[in-house]
């Protein structure tokens, strides 16, 4: 049976990459019919006359194609002889440094496109530096455009030399490095005759061949990350996730982490038959010896050497378009774990194109970092070299709910600054799902009675917010008290005398300036309050930290 | 994943998709529009949860101009899966007499783009299991596994959640839902080697027989019964029996046939493997330019 390589394609808009692609489709027979016919039509329309353009069998989107460019990932299917591949045709421009590691987070090999006329250009280095990260371990150089250079030797060599320095500066383990002409169709499917002096593998024949899991094989123990517990009735109660790691067998003792308990196995299913043995990448569902504390986000594990951490290191990708303060709190998502965090700290930025390490205040969309990040209680972590599944993870923000970063783990219990969790005014803020305001009353004085007010309180409860109606005694500090509260991050009704002080605070607001025309009834002063405290994408709790 | 087959790698991935969707998200639905794909996707529920029962309902968008055959394997699957099979029409449209022939592409929005919409808000689903494939259509080819509806319920392919690794977000605001295709990494090819290696029953139109016909268009469409006889003013001798089978399943009229011997599931793989015309061909919805898949999608086709 055959066996499935996941890769994808790195290059930028005129590097020829959907060309590349294209043609590896199209020389190996691969395009439908009505695909092939559609393609002959569109080149009819298309940009370059006559020729087939390969480029626009990958090109899916309405939009990538009114501006001829690839913005999002494209994921191709196609099968020789000897394997099933799914190739990830990725966009190379910086802007879209995300949607190309979404494809790379995918892909356990990496096609860089290098345009031969060109050599090693800064964005060679970001696509090589974004696959690293990501986790890909297999790299093919593909020097294209080799028809624009004359087939030249010489200047293919030299180009090798500056690959080679990059492998280094990455740390890349598996290089290969091959001299195409898209275009042309030259070593792509077929041995080129326009250039003698290769003698290594063409495109094809490689991707057929080279085997992607000596270095996963080396991944200590068996784990198993939790994804649900079934329980179809009261006797049965199983827990189902895909091995990540080693295998399992009937009789084995494994330790669910976090509690620590241990257990034996007493019987596996794989998807829904029984066997008494199951390995890496296979669903299953494990029932144990006894009761063990184990729920979704556990880890069951046998010598794996994972460990438990509630703070760590990560090298992250920010993705967002709002920029990254330190402080500012996520919903972490790590294995099938999901638990708030805070971003503790920036170590320093990595400049995508040089690698050099700058110190950082904050990042912006595409930026690299490695940051300091701390969760509200232990979790099963690995670092991302030695176990992949609990080394990766998500920053999601908690008010847009957008993947804000990826990232993966690259020391466990982090220094003594990054282990400091504490929780801000934003993250409260953000549970009560409103702003905090504190509104300065004056009955009497700005047209408001003392009964509306008290009213207006009891409608705002019934609309879910958290409220506090604040009479002070005489001689009470209440300016601290709101100030208190509202870092608390409730909404406060503050009654005060018509001569008493402006509160000097950030989130206080005078009645009478918020006031809408007409009669101060509470239902007005409720409407008006319910509008003035909604939480919206704009509140930026990364400002918020004490 | 090294040692597993590319067919075991897939059912793996898709059934991590499944586990991850009932684990997280508040009130998940599985469609099932009784094809080929649909019935691999149930296949891999029933496995993903087993010994326990998909832990969701079944919901069925039933145009009223389905095949016969169609509707009655729909209930003998229910039935013999012990599922929860949930179907929707489209009441309005029927009232209004929407139907194939007279109205063309706003059949297709009304009865099944609408009544979808309709169905999800009526139960408040916030997660819809789709079968559709990147392999089917070049706009499908870039969607996310786990696809983002706003509250409209349309889609931005400008704006898609970036999504890495096996790390889904599933996290939604108030109305807002997601649509998510298990199958996404797979091919149809893969579909009828999974079908064969599983033995997996599937509706009897896949297989050649000789069915009622008549041409339109260049398709090769079945007289499924006589509303299409009433509608087209058909004679008995426009109708002829030729022996046919489906590569793909819809509404009958809209659905055509190719002329074939394969009546076995060995002999539709082995014709399928061969097969120099993707299956897309014979939908007729999708020829109406470049791109109109992908127009249909922004308003909330599957």
């Amino acid at each position: 049976m055959n066996d499935l390589l996941k890769f994808i394609t790195c290059g930028s808009v005129d590097d020829g990459k959907s060309t590349l692609i294209g043609h590896l489709l199209y020389d190996a027979k691969l395009i439908y019919a009505d695909q092939k016919e559609a393609l002959l039509l569109d080149s009819k329309v298309g940009s370059r006359g006559g020729a087939i353009d390969y480029s626009l069998l990958l090109d899916g989107l309405l939009a990538e194609r009114e501006q001829g460019i690839t913005i999002d990932v494209a994921y191709r299917y196609f099968t020789t002889d000897r394997r099933s591949f799914i190739c990830a045709d990725t966009p190379g421009h910086e802007e879209y440094t995300r949607n190309m590691a979404c494809g790379a987070s995918f892909a356990d090999l990496a096609i860089i496109l290098v345009d031969a006329s060109k050599g090693v250009l800064t964005q060679t280095r970001r696509h090589a530096r974004i696959c690293a990260l990501m986790g890909i371990r297999y790299f093919v150089f593909a020097v294209n455009k080799m028809d624009l250079i004359g087939y030249d030797e010489a200047q293919f060599r030299a180009i090798e030399v500056e690959i080679g320095a990059l492998r280094q500066e990455l740390g890349l383990e598996s290089v290969r490095i091959i001299p195409v002409s898209a275009t042309e169709g030259d070593n792509i499917t077929k041995r080129s005759d326009r250039m003698p002096w290769y003698d290594g593998e063409v495109l094809q024949e490689y991707l057929e061949t080279v085997d992607v899991t000596a270095g996963a094989a080396a991944e200590k123990g068996f784990y198993l990350p939790v994804q649900r517990v079934c329980r179809p009735n009261q006797s049965f109660r199983g827990f189902a996730g895909q091995i990540e790691s080693g295998s399992v067998a009937v009789g084995d003792t494994v330790t669910a982490l976090p509690s620590g308990e241990q257990a034996e196995v007493t019987h596996i299913f794989v998807a829904d038959h029984e066997e008494k043995r199951a390995s890496v990448g296979q669903p299953v569902t494990l029932q144990l010896s006894r009761e063990v504390d184990v729920s979704r986000g556990c880890v069951l594990e046998r010598e794996s050497g994972l460990s438990l951490a509630d703070a760590f290191e990560a090298e992250i990708l920010w993705m967002d378009d709002v920029p990254l303060t330190v402080g500012k709190n996520f919903l972490i998502k790590l294995g099938t774990k999901k638990i708030p965090g805070i971003l503790s700290g920036i170590a320093y930025r990595t400049d995508i194109h040089t690698g050099e390490h700058e110190p950082a205040e904050r990042l912006e969309k595409n930026e690299i970092a490695h940051v300091t990040i701390a969760v509200t209680e232990p979790i099963v972590l690995g670092l991302f070299d030695e176990h992949r599944t609990q080394g990766e993870l998500l920053l999601i923000d908690r008010i847009t709910n957008n993947t804000a970063a990826c990232g993966v783990v690259r020391s466990i219990g982090a220094a003594e600054d990054a282990a400091r969790v504490y929780a801000t005014p934003a993250m409260r803020s953000a549970l009560n799902w409103q702003k905090p305001l504190v509104t300065v009353f004056r009955p009497g004085a700005d047209g408001t009675t003392a009964r509306a007010v008290a009213e207006a309180e009891y409608r705002l409860v019934q609309s879910g917010r958290h409220t506090y109606l604040y009479a002070p005694a005489a001689g009470e500090d209440y300016a601290r008290t709101a100030a208190h509260l509202a870092a608390a991050g409730v909404i406060v009704l503050l009654v005060l005398g018509a001569d008493a002080p402006r509160l000097d605070l950030p989130e206080a607001r005078e009645w009478s300036a918020l006031a809408p025309a007409g009669e101060q009834t509470a239902q007005a002063i409720a409407a008006r309050l319910l509008q003035e405290t909604l939480l919206d994408a704009a509140f930026a709790p990364g400002q918020w930290v004490i | 994943m090294g040692n597993l087959s590319h067919l075991d790698a897939l059912e793996a991935e898709a059934i991590y998709i499944i586990r991850e969707v009932a684990a997280e998200a508040e009130k998940p639905v599985m469609l099932y529009s009784i094809g080929k794909d649909s019935t691999v996707m149930m296949h891999l529920a029933l496995k993903a949860f087993y010994p326990e029962k998909p832990p969701f309902p079944f919901l069925h968008i039933n145009t009223t101009w389905k095949f016969h055959e169609m509707i009655a394997f729909r209930d003998a699957q229910a039935k013999k899966y012990g599922l929860t099979m949930l179907e929707y029409k489209n009441e309005e449209g029927i009232r209004e007499g929407i139907n194939p022939f007279d109205h063309g592409a706003s059949y297709t929005d009304i009865m099944k783009t609408q009544a979808l919409k309709q169905a999800l808000t009526k139960y408040g689903f916030t997660a819809a299991f789709g079968g559709g494939r990147r392999d089917e259509e070049k706009s499908r080819a870039k969607e996310r596994v786990f696809s983002f509806r706003n509250a409209a319920q349309a889609w931005d392919p400008k704006n898609q959640r970036p999504e890495m690794w096996k790390l889904y977000n599933a996290e939604l605001h108030k109305g807002e839902s997601i649509r998510v295709f298990p199958l996404s990494n797979w091919t149809e090819k893969d579909i009828w080697q999974y079908i064969r290696r599983e033995q997996l029953e599937i509706v009897s139109l896949y297989f050649a027989k000789e069915r009622p016909c008549i041409e339109r268009d260049g398709n090769i469409i079945m007289v499924d019964d006589d509303r299409i006889v009433k509608k087209l003013h058909l004679r008995p001798e426009d109708i002829q029996q030729r022996k046919i089978r489906f590569r793909t399943l819809g509404c009958y009229p809209l659905t055509g046939g190719v002329e074939s011997d394969a009546d076995t599931l060995d002999a539709i793989v082995e014709e399928t493997l061969g097969a120099v015309e993707s299956e897309r061909t014979s939908r007729v919805i999708d020829h109406e330019g470049a791109g109109s898949m992908e127009r249909r999608k922004r308003e909330g086709y599957f």
